[in-house]
C-alpha cells in the first residue's frame, strides 16, 4: 500500500470543511440577517406616493367653506444634491447661502449626515404656480431636488377659522405614533381638519418603481402588483350656516368672547364664533409659520384660543334657569313659590347682593328680574331638601341634575379640544372647608351661577337647547355628513334628569317675560316670541362678562344662542343685542334694526380692556 | 473490439455525467436570467448571450461525446504535445490577440473569442500526470523542481504577460496534486500556510506583534526543552522560524502601504480594516452589491427572473464572475446551497474515482481535475460572499463564456474516459 494514500483523507477533509464553511456563511447572509435585504430594497425600490386630494367642506346650505388649490413642494434628497447649483436656487427662493445651509442642517442634523441622507424632505413647501414655474426652468441644474404637486387649503370666505382648523406638516414624534404618515405629510392639527382627519385625508396610494444603479426608473415592480391607487378624501357637510357665522363674526369684531348658535331639534351648530379671530387663509402654505407666530404673539386678544369651546366662565344669572328646573323636579319649588329680596339674600345679611325690584316675586318674576335672593333660597331648598339625610346628599343630587345638562363634563362634540368646565364636587368642598364644614349657605353663590361653577359658551347653549326641547338635547356637532354618511349618534336624544314638560314651561314662561318685560327687552322681535335670559358673570380680573342666552320662537324653537362678551358689563348691554341681531338674521333673513347693528359692529371693547383679556380659569378636578 | 467498446460505455461514470448535465442546465438558466431584460428574449438570436451560451453548451456536449470515444492511451501519448502546443498558443495570443481592458489573453474570431489560458488547465494536468507517472525511481527534489516549472511557466505567462492574475492563480491548485503525490514537501506547505497566516495576522492585528513574538519565544523554548535531542540545529531552526514569522508579521503592513492604492484598499476592506467611507464605497462596491444580492434572496429567493440587484446594473460582471449572485438572489439559500452541494459531490466523486485507478497517470490527472474545480469553487463563491478578495475567475458551468466552458468540459471528460479504462495500466 502506498504510504501516501492516507493523504486523500486530508484533501477530502479540506474540501468538505470548506463546503461546510461556505454553506454556514450563506446561511448567515441569506437567513441570519436582514441587513442585505434592506440595503437591496432601499437601492432598488423607489416608492412614489400618490397623494389623494383632501376632502372639501360645505356649509349646511351647500356653500363651499374649504377647498383645495394646487401647490408645489420643492423636495430634496440631500445625498443626491451634490453639484447642485445652489446659487440659482437661493436666488429664486430669495434666501442667502447661509439660509440654505441652515435649512439643510435643520433637516438632516448636520452637513456631514446630509451627504449620506437619502430620505426625502420638503425644502420649500407649498409654492404657488408662478414660483414653481421659475423653479422648473432651473430644475435641470438642481441635482437632488424635485417638485411634488400637493394641495393647499383655500377658504372662499375668511370665516370660522377655529372651527375649520388648519393642517400642518407632521413631526417625528407624530410619525412614531401614527405610522401612516411619512416625513413631509400634512395632517389636520386643529378644528374639523383634526377631528375629521381620517375622512378628509383619504388614502395615499403608492407605486413601487424599480431603479437601476444609475438611479433611472426601469419600470414598475412586478408590473404594479403591489401598487395601490389613492382614495380621495371624503367631502364633509358642515352644520354651519356660513352667512350666520359671518354675521356673528362681524358683530363680535373688536370684542373678546364667544358665541354659539345651535338648532335645538338636531344639536347642529349653526355658528360658533370666537373673538378675536383670524382669516383662515393666514394659516396656509408658505406663510404659515410667520403668521402663526404673529397670532401667537398677540397676547391682547389671544386669537388662537377658541373661546366658544375652550374657555370657561362662571355662567352668571343664566345658571338660575337650571336651578329653577332642578328645584321644581325635586318638589321644593312651584311657579307660585314666593321669596323675599332685600337688595340681597336676607338670611346671610343681604349677601349675595341684588338690585332694586319688587319683592317678593314668584318663579316667573324671579327670572324676569333675575333676583339673586330668590335663587339663593332655591339653591338652599334643593341642598337642604328633607328627603335627603344631609346637605351633602342634597348637594350630590343637585350635581347629578346639573351634569345631565352637559355641564361639568365633555359633551362629546366632534371638535377636538373641548373643555369640561367645572361643577365642583363634594370632595372639593370637603378639602376646602373640611368634612362637614360646609352647608348650603357656604356655597350659596352656586345658586346664582357664580363662584366655582364654570361653563363654556357651548355648554351654556346646550343648557338652552335642553330647555327649548323641554327635556333633552342632541350632542352638539358641526359635521352633518361625512361623504354621504350621517353619524346615527347625532340623532339620539340625550335626556336630562328633569323630566316633566310642565317644569320647563314654567321656566320658559319666565324667559319669555325677560324679553317681553324684563332685563332682556332689547331682544324682542316683531311677531316672534323670543325667550331669553341675561347674565352678568363676575370676573375677579376686571369688569364683569356680559352674558345672554335665548331661544326662539317659543314653540318649535329654531335657534338657541348663548353668548359671552368679556369685560362688557351687564348682559343687556352687549350680549343681548348681538344675540338678538343673530336670531333676527336667522329667523327673518334680514335686519330691520340697522342702528343697533351699526352700534354693535362698531363697538370696540378690546382696546379699553384693563389687562388684555381674561385668562381662562385654571381647571380643577 | 465491439465487446470492448461496450464495456467502456458501461464503465463510464454516468453519475458524474449526470451531475455535469445538471450543472450545465442550472448554469444556462442562471445565465439566461442574468442577461434577461423584460420584453426582449429570442434564444435563436445569436447576438444574445443566452443564445450564445446555449450554443456553447451544445458544442461542449458534442465535445464531451467525442472525447469519450477517444482511447485513453491517446492522452498519455499526447500529454506533452498538448502542454507544449497550448503553451505556444498562450504566447501567440500576445502577438495576434486583442487587448481587452488591459488583458492580452483573447483571440477574436468574428463575434466569438477564445482564451487559450482556459485550455492551459487541462494541458498542465495532463503534463503533470505524464511526467510523474513516468518517473521510475523518483528523485523528489528533481521532480519538485520540474513539476513546479510545469506550473509556474504558464502562471507567469498568464499573470505577467497576459495580465490575467486571477486565471493564473488557479494553477496554484496543482499543489494539491503534488501534495497527494508526495512531491511537494509537507514542511514547505506548512511553512507557506504559516507565512500567509502571519501576514494576515500582522495586517489585521498590528498591535499584537509583541505578544505574538513573546508567545512564539515561549513556545520555541518549550519545544526545545521538551525535545529529546537538544541540538544546536533545533535551536537554530526555532530561532530562525520565530524571527521569520515575526518579520512577516511586522513588515506586511509596511509592505502593504507601498503597493498601489487600488490593491491596498481592496485588501484593507477585505480584512475589515478601517478605511474612509468614500474608499469603502468605491473599492468595496462589488462585494457590497454582491452580498446585497445574495443576502436579499432569503430562503427561497425572489424567483426566476425576479432579481432586483443582479438586474438593474447594481452587480458588475453579473453574468460572468458574479453569476453566483443571480443564483443567490433568485434561488435563495436553497439555490446557493444546492450549488455548493452539487460541486461538493462532484469533487468528492472525482477524488473517489481517482483513487480507484490502476494507472498512476489517471489518478494524478484525476486529482488535477478535482483541484481545479475546487479552487474555482472556493475563489469564485468566496469572493461573492465576502470571504475572499475579489479575484475574477469564472464559476464552472455557470459563468457566461465559451472558452472556460469548453476548458472545463475537456478537463472533466478526459478524466471520465481515463476512468472508463481504469482497469488498464496506461503507459
Amino acid at each position: 500500500m502506498n504510504p501516501l494514500a492516507g493523504r486523500k483523507y486530508i484533501i477530502l477533509g479540506v474540501v468538505i470543511l470548506t463546503a461546510i464553511l461556505y454553506i454556514s456563511r450563506l446561511a448567515y447572509i441569506q437567513l441570519g440577517t436582514d441587513k442585505y435585504k434592506m440595503s437591496a430594497d432601499n437601492q432598488a425600490f423607489k416608492y412614489l406616493t400618490d397623494y389623494p386630494p383632501r376632502g372639501a367642506i360645505y356649509d349646511r346650505n351647500g356653500k363651499l367653506l374649504v377647498f383645495n388649490q394646487v401647490a408645489y413642494d420643492l423636495m430634496i434628497v440631500p445625498r443626491e444634491a451634490k453639484g447642485c447649483d445652489t446659487l440659482a436656487l437661493c436666488k429664486i427662493l430669495n434666501i442667502t447661502k447661509e439660509d440654505f445651509l441652515k435649512r439643510l442642517i435643520r433637516l438632516c442634523g448636520n452637513l456631514e449626515s446630509a451627504k449620506k441622507d437619502y430620505r426625502e424632505y420638503i425644502f420649500e413647501s407649498q409654492m404657488l404656480p408662478e414660483l414653481n414655474a421659475r423653479i422648473q426652468e432651473k430644475l435641470y441644474k438642481l441635482n437632488g431636488f424635485y417638485v411634488q404637486a400637493r394641495t393647499v387649503r383655500q377658504y372662499p370666505k375668511p370665516i370660522a377659522a377655529h372651527l375649520l382648523g388648519y393642517i400642518g406638516e407632521v413631526d417625528e414624534k407624530y410619525i412614531e405614533k401614527h405610522p401612516y404618515y411619512k416625513q413631509g405629510d400634512y395632517v389636520g392639527m386643529f378644528g374639523i381638519e383634526r377631528g375629521y382627519e381620517d375622512a378628509l385625508r383619504g388614502k395615499k396610494g403608492v407605486s413601487i418603481k424599480i431603479r437601476d444603479a444609475n438611479n433611472n426608473i426601469q419600470g414598475s415592480y412586478k408590473d404594479g402588483l403591489y401598487d395601490t391607487s389613492s382614495v380621495p378624501g371624503q367631502n364633509l357637510v358642515c352644520t354651519l350656516d356660513a352667512e350666520l357665522q359671518e354675521y356673528g363674526e362681524l358683530l363680535m369684531q373688536n370684542k373678546i368672547g364667544g358665541l354659539v348658535a345651535m338648532e335645538p331639534g338636531t344639536g347642529e351648530i349653526l355658528a360658533l364664533v370666537t373673538s378675536p379671530t383670524y382669516d383662515p387663509n393666514m394659516l396656509v402654505g408658505r406663510d404659515f409659520p410667520k403668521n402663526y407666530g404673529k397670532l401667537q404673539k398677540d397676547t391682547l386678544g389671544r386669537p388662537l384660543i377658541n373661546r366658544a369651546l375652550k374657555s370657561f366662565y362662571p355662567p352668571g344669572s343664566t345658571f338660575k334657569l337650571l336651578n329653577a328646573l332642578v328645584a321644581q323636579q325635586e318638589g321644593v319649588l312651584t311657579p307660585s313659590t314666593l321669596y323675599p329680596c332685600a337688595r340681597g339674600y336676607p338670611p346671610l345679611g343681604g349677601k349675595p347682593k341684588c338690585h332694586a325690584h319688587a319683592s317678593p316675586t314668584n318663579l316667573s318674576g324671579s327670572i324676569a328680574t333675575s333676583c339673586n335672593s330668590y335663587y339663593s333660597y332655591v339653591f338652599k331648598s334643593i341642598v337642604e331638601n328633607k328627603k335627603y339625610k344631609n346637605s351633602v346628599e342634597g348637594f350630590e343630587a343637585w350635581r347629578n341634575y346639573v351634569l345631565s345638562f352637559g355641564v361639568g363634563k365633555k359633551i362629546g362634540t366632534d371638535l377636538p379640544f373641548e373643555a369640561k368646565g367645572i361643577v365642583p364636587t363634594v370632595s372639593y368642598y370637603d378639602k376646602v372647608f373640611g368634612k362637614g364644614g360646609w352647608r348650603a349657605s357656604t356655597v350659596i353663590s352656586l345658586g346664582i351661577g357664580q363662584a366655582e361653577v364654570s361653563v363654556t359658551p357651548l355648554q351654556m347653549c346646550n343648557i338652552i337647547c335642553c330647555i327649548a326641547n323641554r327635556g333633552y338635547y342632541h350632542i352638539p356637532h358641526v359635521i352633518r355628513k361625512v361623504g354621504d354618511k350621517e353619524d346615527p349618534k347625532w340623532r339620539e336624544k340625550q335626556f336630562t334628569l328633569v323630566k316633566d314638560r310642565q317644569i320647563y314651561e314654567n321656566v320658559i314662561e319666565g324667559m319669555s317675560n325677560v324679553v317681553k318685560a324684563g332685563t332682556g327687552r332689547i331682544a324682542q322681535l316683531p311677531g316672534i316670541e323670543v325667550c331669553g335670559k341675561t347674565g352678568t358673570a363676575q370676573n375677579p380680573h376686571g369688569e364683569d362678562h356680559s352674558v345672554f342666552v335665548l331661544f326662539a320662537p317659543r314653540e318649535n324653537p329654531k335657534i338657541c344662542i348663548a353668548i359671552l362678551v368679556e369685560n362688557a358689563g351687564f348682559g343687556a348691554t352687549w350680549a343681548a343685542p348681538i344675540a338678538s341681531l343673530l336670531s333676527e338674521k336667522y329667523l327673518t333673513g334680514k335686519i330691520l334694526r340697522t342702528d343697533l347693528e351699526t352700534k354693535m359692529i362698531e363697538g370696540d371693547l378690546i382696546h379699553k380692556h384693563p389687562s388684555g383679556g381674561a385668562k381662562p380659569k385654571p381647571a380643577q378636578h | 473490439m465491439r465487446e470492448r467498446s461496450e464495456s467502456i460505455i458501461r464503465n463510464i461514470d454516468w453519475f458524474t455525467v449526470g451531475i455535469y448535465l445538471v450543472l450545465l442546465t442550472l448554469g444556462w438558466l442562471t445565465t439566461y436570467s442574468a442577461v434577461y431584460q423584460a420584453g426582449e428574449s429570442d434564444i435563436f438570436d445569436l447576438s444574445r448571450k443566452e443564445s450564445k451560451q446555449l450554443m456553447f453548451d451544445g458544442i461542449s456536449i458534442l465535445l464531451a461525446g467525442s472525447i469519450l470515444i477517444i482511447d485513453a492511451s491517446f492522452f498519455t501519448a499526447t500529454a506533452f504535445f498538448f502542454y507544449g502546443g497550448i503553451l505556444f498558443l498562450n504566447l501567440l495570443v500576445l502577438f495576434l490577440g486583442n487587448t481587452v481592458k488591459g488583458s492580452h489573453s483573447w483571440f477574436r474570431f468574428g463575434g466569438f473569442g477564445l482564451q487559450p489560458a482556459e485550455l492551459m488547465k487541462f494541458a498542465t494536468g495532463l503534463a503533470l500526470a505524464k511526467y510523474l507517472s513516468d518517473l521510475n525511481r523518483p528523485d523528489l527534489k528533481k521532480a519538485f523542481v520540474t513539476t513546479m516549472s510545469f506550473i509556474l511557466i504558464p502562471m507567469v505567462i498568464i499573470a505577467v504577460l497576459q495580465n490575467e492574475t486571477g486565471c493564473a492563480l488557479v494553477f496554484l491548485a496543482f499543489i494539491i496534486v503534488l501534495f497527494r503525490e508526495g512531491v511537494f514537501p509537507v514542511w514547505l506547505l506548512v511553512f507557506g500556510i504559516a507565512s500567509i497566516a502571519s501576514a494576515i495576522l500582522g495586517l489585521k492585528y498590528p498591535t499584537m506583534f509583541w505578544i505574538f513574538v513573546f508567545v512564539m519565544i515561549v513556545l520555541g523554548v518549550g519545544v526545545f526543552l521538551l525535545s529529546r535531542k537538544k541540538t544546536w540545529r533545533l535551536a537554530l531552526i526555532l530561532f530562525l522560524g520565530i524571527g521569520f514569522f515575526s518579520g512577516i508579521m511586522h513588515y506586511t503592513p509596511i509592505a502593504l502601504d507601498s503597493i498601489s492604492p487600488h490593491q491596498q484598499y481592496r485588501i484593507k476592506i477585505w480584512l475589515g480594516l478601517p478605511v474612509t467611507e468614500k474608499v469603502e464605497k468605491k473599492y468595496g462596491y462589488n462585494t457590497n452589491q454582491s452580498m446585497n444580492a445574495i443576502g436579499s434572496g432569503g430562503l427561497w429567493g425572489k424567483g426566476f427572473l425576479e432579481g432586483t440587484v443582479t438586474k438593474n446594473k447594481f452587480v458588475p460582471e453579473h453574468e460572468t464572475d458574479f453569476i453566483y449572485c443571480t443564483m443567490g438572489e433568485e434561488g435563495g439559500f436553497v439555490g446557493t446551497s444546492l450549488v455548493v452541494m452539487l460541486y461538493l459531490i462532484l469533487i468528492v466523486r472525482i477524488i473517489f474515482m481517482a483513487e480507484r485507478q490502476r494507472s498512476d497517470f489517471s489518478r494524478i490527472y484525476g486529482y488535477a481535475v478535482a483541484s481545479i474545480f475546487f479552487i474555482h469553487l472556493v475563489v469564485n463563491i468566496g469572493m461573492t460572499i465576502g470571504l475572499l478578495l475579489v479575484i475574477g475567475i469564472p464559476l464552472p458551468f455557470f459563468s457566461y463564456g465559451g472558452s472556460s466552458l469548453i476548458g472545463f468540459t475537456l478537463l472533466l471528460f478526459i478524466f471520465l474516459r481515463l476512468d472508463a479504462q481504469r482497469l488498464m495500466v496506461l503507459r
